[in-house]
C-alpha cells in the first residue's frame, strides 16, 4: 500500500513538473501574469510529492517490506537502521529518486528565496528546472521504478552491498548529488537569460550564491568519496583517476571556472557569453557524470546492473539537454556585445588564465575518460588510459594555476601596473622559494618535488595573506575592520588557503609515504619510518551481520607505544562477500595504516599491508577549507541588498 | 594598432601557445599511457606485444592458485576456456579474488610467455564479471550451447 502511494505521488510529481516546465515559461514569453504566478505553487507541489515518494521508499526499507523488489535486493532484517535509511540510495532506482528529490528541493529553494528577483525571470528559471525534472521523473517511472513489487515476497532480503555499509559512504552520494544537481540552478538561470535574450550581469549576480553552494557540496562530496576509498577499499590511496572519480571531478573543475567567471561577469560585465557556456557545461558534465556512473558503461564499484533501455534513455536525455542548450546559445550569443574592456595586466586576465587552465584540465580528463568508451563503442578494441597520463598532465597544468591564484587577488580590475605589483611581492616570492626549498631538509630525505610543492603552497599562503591585509586597511580599530569585510572576501581567502593546504597534502603524501606488503608471523616486527609495527596474530570475532578475522598489531615509536591496530577481514553473512576493513591511526602529520590480506601456510602467518602515509589528512583538510570558503561566499550580505536594489530599479 | 588591441592580441597569442603546448603534451602522454586489453587466447597466439604494459582478463582456473615459498609471490592461470596464460603476482590479492572468478590483471609478458602482473583487479560484487572478460567468453559459451 505504502509502495503504491509512493508510486502514485511520483506520477503526480511528474504532472506538476509538466505544468512547471511548460506553463510559466510560455506565460513569461507571452506576458500572461496568471501563468507566471503558477511557477512557485507548482514548484512547491513538486517538492511535496517527490518527498512523499521518497518517504514511502524509506518507510518500506525501515519496515523490511521485501515485497518491493528494490528493498528485497538491497536490504535485510539484520541490516542496522542507519544502513536501511542510506540503503534507499544504494542502487540505481533509489539513487535516481534521490536525484529527483534533490532537484525538486533546489527548485523549491529557488522558488522560496527569490522574492527579490522579477517574477518573469523566476518563472523561466523554475520552468527550466521543471523541464529537467520531467526528464528524470520520466526516466524513473518508465525504466527504473523503485516501487516495483516482487510477488511472492521473499522472506529475507539480499542485503546491502557490504562495501556501502559505512557511515562515510552513507552521506557521500547525497553530498555529491547536492553538488551535481545544484549546478542545475546556474544552468537554469543561464538558459532563462538566453531565452529572454538579455545577458546582463543581473543573472550572474542571482546565480552566484547558488553556484557557490552547489560547488561547496560537490567539493565535500568528492572529498568524502576520496576519504572513503582511502579507508574502505583497503588500497590506502586517495585518488585513482578511476573513470567514476573523473566523472565527478570534471564538473568540479568547470564549476570552479564558473564561480570565477561569474565574479568577472557580475563585477565587470566581462566574459558574458563565456560564463553562460560554462554554466551549460558544468551542468552537462554533471549529467554526463550521472550517466557514466549509473549506466554501467564503466567498470567500477559504482556501476550497477545494466539495462540497455536505461542507457538509451539517458543518452537521448543528454543529447536533448546539451544539444538544446547549445543550440539556444548559438542563436543568442552572437547578439551579445561585450562592453567591458580590460588590459593585459588586470584581474580579468588572471581570471581568464584561471579559466583556461581549468577548462583545459577538464578537457584532458574528458579525453582520457571517454576515449576508451568511444573506441569500444566503435568496435576498435578494448583499451584503458592509465593513471600516469592524468598525473603527467594534471601537475603541469595545476602548478601555473597555483602561481596565478595569488596574483589574481592582488591585481585590480580593468588595469594594473605590473612593476608596482612586482615591487610588492618580490620579497614574498623570494621568501616562499627559500623556505620552500629549505623545508624538505627537515624530512627523511630531500626531494625537489617536495620543494616545488611547498614553495607553491607557501606562495599561495603568503599572497593570500597579503591580499587579506591589503583589503583590511589601517584606518579603524582592527575588529571593526574585520567585521566590515564582506563574506565573499572571507570565502575567497579561506578557499585559497585551502588550496595551499591541499598542495602540501598531495605533495608530501606522494613523496614521503612508505608502503609495504609483507608476510608476518606472530611476533614479527617491521620498522617503517621509525615506527615499529609488531604483529600479534589473528583471532575470530563477530559483528551484527558479519564474521571477521581480526588482526592485532601494536605500533611503537622510540620505545613508546603509539597505537593498537585491529584490522579486519569481514565475511558478510548474507552475500558471503569478503571485505577488508583497514585499521588506521590518524594524525595531522601522518597516518599509520594496516590491513590484513590472507593467511599464508599453517604457521599463523598472514600477508599484511602496512602503510605510513605522510600528511594525507591535509588533502581532505584542504577540501574542507575550500568548501567552507564556498559557504562563506554564498552567504555574503551583499547579494541580498544588491538584488533588492535591482528589483527596485526594475520596477 | 591601438595598444589595447595589441595587448588583447598578445593575450590571445599567449593562450593559443599555451593550449597548443598543453595539447601536444597531452597527446604524447596519452599515446604513451594507452593500455590495450587482450584475451588469453590473444596472448598465447602472440597477438600481444612483448614489452608493453597491457591488461589481460579471464577466469582464474580452478586449482591453479599456488604460493611457492615464503614470499608474497602467487602463481595462477587465467583462461577464456580456450587457452590458458600463467600469471605471477607479488603482493596482496583483492578481496574478491578466488578461483573461478573473472579478473583483470595489468602488467607485462616476460620472455617465457608468463604474465608478470603489477596489479590484479576483481570487482566488488559476487556475480560480477568484467565486461571485457564477458565479451571474450561469450563466443565460447555460444559454441558450448550448440
Amino acid at each position: 500500500m505504502i509502495a503504491e502511494l509512493g508510486h502514485f505521488s511520483l506520477i503526480l510529481a511528474l504532472c506538476l513538473a509538466f505544468i512547471l516546465g511548460v506553463v510559466p515559461v510560455i506565460g513569461s514569453l507571452r506576458a500572461i501574469p496568471g501563468w507566471i504566478m503558477l511557477a512557485r505553487p507548482a514548484a512547491f507541489g513538486q517538492v511535496f510529492f517527490v518527498a512523499l515518494a521518497y518517504g514511502c521508499l524509506t518507510y518500506t526499507f525501515i519496515s523490511h517490506d521485501f515485497s518491493v523488489a528494490y528493498v528485497a535486493q538491497n536490504s535485510n532484517t539484520e541490516l542496522p537502521l542507519l544502513y536501511r535509511i542510506s540503503g534507499v540510495w544504494a542502487a540505481h532506482e533509489g539513487s535516481l529518486l534521490l536525484w529527483a528529490l534533490i532537484l525538486s528541493c533546489w527548485t523549491g529553494l529557488v522558488a522560496r528565496f527569490s522574492q527579490t528577483i522579477p517574477e518573469p525571470v523566476i518563472a523561466r528559471v523554475l520552468g527550466v528546472m521543471g523541464l529537467i525534472s520531467i526528464g528524470f521523473l520520466l526516466f524513473l517511472l518508465l525504466t527504473s521504478n523503485p516501487f516495483e513489487r516482487l510477488i511472492p515476497a521473499p522472506a529475507e532480503g539480499r542485503d546491502l552491498n557490504p562495501l556501502l555499509q559505512d557511515p562515510g559512504l552513507a552521506i557521500h552520494p547525497p553530498m555529491l548529488y547536492m553538488g551535481y544537481v545544484g549546478f542545475s540552478v546556474a544552468f537554469a538561470f543561464a538558459i532563462a537569460a538566453l531565452l529572454e535574450g538579455r545577458l546582463d550581469s543581473a543573472w550572474a549576480r542571482w546565480s552566484r550564491p547558488w553556484t557557490n553552494i552547489a560547488w561547496m557540496f560537490l567539493t565535500l562530496g568528492i572529498a568524502l568519496g576520496s576519504w572513503w576509498a582511502y579507508y574502505e577499499l583497503g588500497w590506502g590511496g586517495w585518488w585513482f583517476w578511476d573513470p567514476v572519480e573523473n566523472a565527478s571531478f570534471m564538473p568540479w573543475l568547470i564549476g570552479t571556472a564558473l564561480i570565477h567567471s561569474l565574479a568577472a561577469t557580475e563585477k565587470r560585465g566581462a566574459f558574458k557569453t563565456w560564463t553562460v557556456l560554462l554554466a551549460i557545461f558544468a551542468f552537462s558534465l554533471s549529467l554526463l557524470g550521472t550517466f557514466l556512473v549509473r549506466s554501467g558503461v564503466l567498470t567500477s564499484v559504482h556501476a550497477f546492473a545494466t539495462d540497455p533501455a536505461r542507457g538509451l534513455f539517458i543518452l537521448v536525455f543528454l543529447a536533448i539537454v546539451i544539444g538544446g542548450s547549445l543550440f539556444l546559445y548559438a542563436l543568442r550569443a552572437p547578439h551579445v556585445r561585450s562592453t567591458a574592456t580590460f588590459e593585459l595586466i588586470s584581474r580579468e586576465s588572471a581570471l581568464l588564465i584561471n579559466n583556461v587552465l581549468l577548462v583545459v584540465t577538464a578537457a584532458t580528463i574528458l579525453l582520457g575518460t571517454l576515449y576508451p568508451l568511444v573506441i569500444d563503442a566503435l568496435g576498435l578494441g578494448k583499451l584503458s588510459v592509465g593513471p600516469p597520463y592524468f598525473n603527467a598532465l594534471f601537475i603541469p597544468l595545476m602548478a601555473p594555476l597555483a602561481v596565478i591564484v595569488g596574483l589574481g587577488m592582488l591585481l585590480r580590475w580593468k588595469k594594473d601596473d605590473l612593476s608596482a605589483i612586482a615591487a610588492r611581492i618580490r620579497w614574498l616570492a623570494l621568501i616562499s622559494v627559500a623556505v620552500g626549498c629549505l623545508l624538505p631538509l627537515l624530512m627523511p630525505f630531500y626531494s625537489w618535488a617536495a620543494a616545488l610543492g611547498l614553495t607553491l603552497a607557501l606562495w599561495t599562503l603568503a599572497i593570500t595573506g597579503l591580499a587579506f591585509f591589503d583589503r583590511l586597511g589601517r584606518k579603524q580599530p582592527v575588529w571593526t575592520r574585520l567585521l566590515k569585510l564582506p563574506g565573499a572576501f572571507y570565502g575567497m581567502t579561506v578557499a585559497h588557503l585551502g588550496i595551499a593546504v591541499f598542495i602540501v597534502g598531495i605533495t608530501l603524501t606522494s613523496v614521503y609515504s612508505v608502503e609495504r606488503d609483507v608476510r608476518m608471523t606472530p611476533g614479527d616486527k617491521l620498522d617503517m619510518a621509525g615506527y615499529i609495527f609488531e604483529f600479534h596474530g589473528v583471532s575470530q570475532t563477530r559483528g551484527p551481520n558479519y564474521d571477521a578475522s581480526q588482526g592485532h598489531v601494536t605500533v611503537s615509536y622510540q620505545d613508546r607505544p603509539v597505537a593498537e591496530l585491529r584490522p579486519q577481514k569481514r565475511i558478510y553473512r548474507v552475500r558471503k562477500m569478503p571485505m577488508t576493513e583497514a585499521a588506521i591511526e590518524a594524525g595531522l602529520f601522518r597516518d599509520l595504516f594496516v590491513a590484513i590480506g590472507e593467511p599464508l601456510g599453517d604457521s599463523g602467518a598472514w600477508s599484511l599491508r602496512i602503510y605510513y602515509k605522510a600528511f594525507i589528512r591535509w588533502i581532505w583538510l584542504g577540501a574542507i577549507f575550500m568548501a567552507l570558503g564556498g559557504l562563506l561566499a554564498a552567504f555574503d550580505r551583499r547579494y541580498q541588498t544588491l538584488s533588492n536594489k535591482q528589483a527596485l530599479t526594475d520596477v | 594598432m591601438r595598444p589595447i588591441k595589441k595587448q588583447r592580441l598578445l593575450l590571445i597569442a599567449l593562450m593559443l601557445a599555451g593550449i597548443g603546448g598543453a595539447a601536444a603534451f597531452a597527446l604524447k602522454s596519452f599515446n604513451e599511457n594507452l593500455m590495450y586489453f587482450f584475451s588469453t587466447t590473444d596472448v598465447v597466439s602472440g597477438k600481444a606485444p612483448g614489452d608493453a604494459l597491457i591488461r589481460i582478463g579471464g577466469m582464474v582456473v580452478n586449482g591453479s592458485v599456488e604460493r611457492p615459498g615464503d614470499s608474497l609471490l602467487v602463481r595462477f592461470k587465467l583462461t577464456d576456456f580456450n587457452r590458458d596464460v600463467p600469471v605471477e603476482y607479488t603482493g596482496i590479492l583483492p578481496d574478491l579474488f578466488r578461483e573461478g572468478q573473472g579478473i583483470i590483471a595489468k602488467g607485462r609478458l616476460n620472455g617465457q610467455g608468463t604474465f608478470i602482473a603489477e596489479e590484479v583487479l576483481a570487482k566488488h560484487d559476487e556475480n560480477y564479471m568484467p565486461p571485457e572478460v564477458a565479451a571474450t567468453l561469450k563466443p565460447d559459451t555460444q559454441n558450448n550451447a550448440q
